[in-house]
């Protein structure tokens, strides 16, 4: 999946060398002209690593980073090799960013498009507000993820925390293995066979070819929080 | 028409016969269940859900009314009104941000969204702002392209709901602002009833059409100012550090919050007084949470000063500014710019009596109306109804606007020159004096005719 060493399209830039203001700027000068592949070595858990890229190039991260790694990003493939911090492609708004290790808590959040993949396991609150955006976890997700999720889906084929999808909207959850409990007016689903191509799409995108789609189970809004209870006892 | 819109319309007509009756000899109304508290009580057993209204809040607190200017004597000097020049441009966000704005009068319009108001009426506060040479903000809901072009200097803010929040937006405005909250509801998330959640309203915020949506309270990727530290660096990231960044807090612990914002990195700090507007808010939460925008003043200076980042970042005061004695008020105790929603949105013509058929049909009246969450707006403003957001001029409304705003900016010239001030920012402290106990405590400035400050001793 990465890039290889000595291609010499691949710009390698060191954040043990290069300002990290300096390494985001580049990245988004690149549209002016500019190595559509990059490598970023020694991250050292630095915040906003990659944050705002608006261009189809690739970039492997070389290391774990610290919050917001690839915050709202467009169009760029974004690889961390390594963990994620708070906020993992919060905001996000199309491309892909993959994440080889474990992401913190509010990965994905408010994220509005594109695909988001976890192979460790996501911390709480993974998917909250999301607006549009894929995650698939292939690990666990901690409490209260998706709360508030108004669209998209999210895919976890380990165990849900607690509180999975409190007041949520119109998202999709599939979880495929326990889930520690549904929050306020999250419920259980029928898992129908559009369902079944929806998960087997977003499990086949995300490279995780070791997870059935049977074995899922699907989650989402009553619906009943959706507008105020107004008596009228008159 | 549903049974309900029968019985409501009854009421309405009974409301209306009882307020022609009025008052007569003999009737003895109670000062703690007075007809407004008869009127909420019951409006509450029938419907068993708290009322949420806009506006602000209604309750006469210390306000800005209770301070007096000094003006110039034997001991100061005047400069000629009209005549002498009086500056009254600011610049805010130099801290960190290669672009500041540069606004030409030290009032700004307060963030109101696109579904709040309707398009043509936030059309007209890019007009009026920008002829005049300052700036709007956005509000709960996006940044609508109309109100992009209509803004010569926009400020996009980052709510908790993150609706429509995207890289290409926050590149496009002339600064950010991270709603931490506003006065109206400190510690509350916005609200907009399924009236005003249009197709293009619920579109924009990815929101399902027609539901009563409640907004968070909390913002998803951040939890206290240690976070927000970083929030804001990512921001600056994104924008590669051209854009003053605000912070905006509703006023309740205005030293501590105004120290951890400027500890985090704003740029500026937008302080929302309780009688902030809101679009809807539930009313318990408007009139019974938060601290008059008096109070809140002095601490946040306070905290600007012991940082020694006093004029370094900004402040703007909001909540309750009308007149350009407001405005000089809250420049002399230490702001460096006011705010307006809700005096801007009756500039435009909001609770005119223009209207008062249109108010007397949805059985409120012209000076009272408050429902802005219904939609059912008579001037048009807040409504998302496109008949009645029709009825607004929105070329009008900037006229009206822009007028107002230069109005102000002239009262607040002839208090500054009368002062001996040739910048409205040399207003300070000691050209003040208050009218009550409260307001010389709150606003830290002697009692008129004394020299008694209460609480003086306690800082």
């Amino acid at each position: 999946m990465r890039a290889p060493d000595d291609d010499p399209v691949v710009r390698t830039v060191d954040l043990a060398a290069t300002p990290l203001r300096e390494v985001n700027a580049a990245l988004h000068a690149v549209e002016n002209g500019g190595p559509r592949r990059w490598r970023v070595l020694n991250p050292r858990g630095a915040h906003a690593v990659a944050a705002g890229i608006d261009a189809p190039i690739e970039v492997d991260v070389e290391g774990h980073v610290g919050y917001y790694c690839a915050g709202m990003n467009k169009r760029a493939m974004v690889r961390v090799h390594g963990n994620c911090g708070t906020g993992a492609a919060e905001n996000m708004m199309s491309g892909t960013v993959v994440v080889d290790g474990n992401a913190s808590q509010s990965a994905g959040a408010t994220g509005r498009g594109g695909l988001l993949v976890i192979r460790g396991d996501a911390a709480a609150r993974c998917g909250i507000s999301m607006k549009g955006l894929d995650i698939v976890v292939r690990g666990s997700v901690g409490h209260m993820s998706a709360f508030m999720a108004q669209r998209g889906r999210l895919v976890v084929c380990g165990d849900a925390g607690d509180a999975l999808g409190d007041s949520i909207y119109e998202a999709h959850l599939y979880v495929r293995g326990d889930v520690g409990g549904l929050g306020a007016d999250c419920v259980g689903k029928e898992l129908r066979e559009d369902h079944h191509a929806e998960l087997r799409d977003l499990l086949e995108r995300a490279g995780v070819d070791d997870c059935e789609p049977a074995d899922f189970r699907r989650y989402g809004s009553a619906r009943r929080l959706y507008n105020f209870h107004v008596d009228h006892a008159e | 028409m549903t049974e309900f819109d029968t019985l409501g319309k009854a009421r309405d007509e009974l409301e209306r016969r009882a307020a022609r009756r009025g008052w007569r000899p003999g009737l003895r109304e109670s000062a703690l269940f007075d007809r407004n508290v008869i009127h909420e009580i019951q409006r509450a057993a029938r419907e068993g859900i708290y009322d949420i209204r806009g506006f602000g809040a209604k309750r006469a607190v210390p306000h800005f009314d209770d301070l007096l200017f000094l003006g110039a004597s034997m001991s100061r000097y005047p400069l000629e009104g009209y005549r002498e020049r009086c500056d009254t441009d600011v610049v805010l966000g130099d801290r960190h941000a290669a672009r500041p704005l540069h606004l030409e009068i030290p009032i700004t319009i307060a963030g109101m969204s696109f579904g709040a108001l309707s398009g043509p009426a936030k059309e007209a506060l890019g007009r009026g702002a920008s002829e005049v040479g300052t700036s709007t903000t956005t509000g709960d809901g996006g940044m609508t392209p109309e109100e992009r072009e209509h803004s010569t200097t926009l400020v996009y803010q980052l709510l908790p709901s993150r609706y429509g929040m995207n890289p290409d937006d926050l590149r496009r405005a002339d600064a950010i602002e991270i709603v931490v909250g506003q006065g109206a509801k400190p510690g509350g998330g916005g609200v907009l009833l399924g009236q005003k959640i249009s197709d293009r309203v619920a579109d924009m915020r990815d929101l399902p059409q027609g539901i009563d949506q409640r907004s968070a309270c909390r913002h998803p990727d951040w939890t206290g100012p240690d976070d927000l530290e970083i929030k804001i660096h990512e921001l600056r990231e994104i924008t590669d550090w051209e854009k003053p960044i605000f912070v905006k807090i509703g006023a309740t612990r205005p030293y501590f919050d105004v120290a951890l914002a400027v500890k985090a990195g704003a740029d500026v700090v937008v302080l929302d007084g309780m009688q902030g507007g809101t679009a809807a808010t539930q009313e318990v939460f408007i009139e019974h949470v938060g601290i008059p925008t008096l109070s809140a003043i002095r601490p946040a200076v306070d905290a600007l000063q012991d940082l020694d980042m006093h004029r370094r970042v900004q402040l703007v005061v909001s909540g309750g500014v009308r007149s350009g004695a407001d405005v000089a008020k809250a420049l002399a105790l230490g702001a460096d710019a006011v705010s307006i929603g809700v005096a801007a949105i009756v500039a435009l013509g909001d609770n005119s009596p223009a209207y008062e058929d249109g108010y007397e049909e949805i059985a409120t009246s012209a000076g009272f109306y408050d429902d802005w969450h219904e939609g059912r707006d008579p001037a048009g403003i807040s409504t998302q109804d496109d008949a009645l957001a029709a009825r607004f001029d929105p070329r009008l409304g900037g006229r009206r606007l822009a007028n107002y705003l230069r109005a102000m900016v002239l009262e607040t010239q002839t208090i500054a020159r009368a002062c001996g001030k040739s910048h409205v920012l040399n207003l300070e402290p000691e050209d003040l004096v208050a009218l009550t106990v409260e307001a010389a405590a709150m606003a830290r400035v002697p009692l008129a005719g004394t020299g008694w400050i209460p609480g003086a001793d306690e800082r």
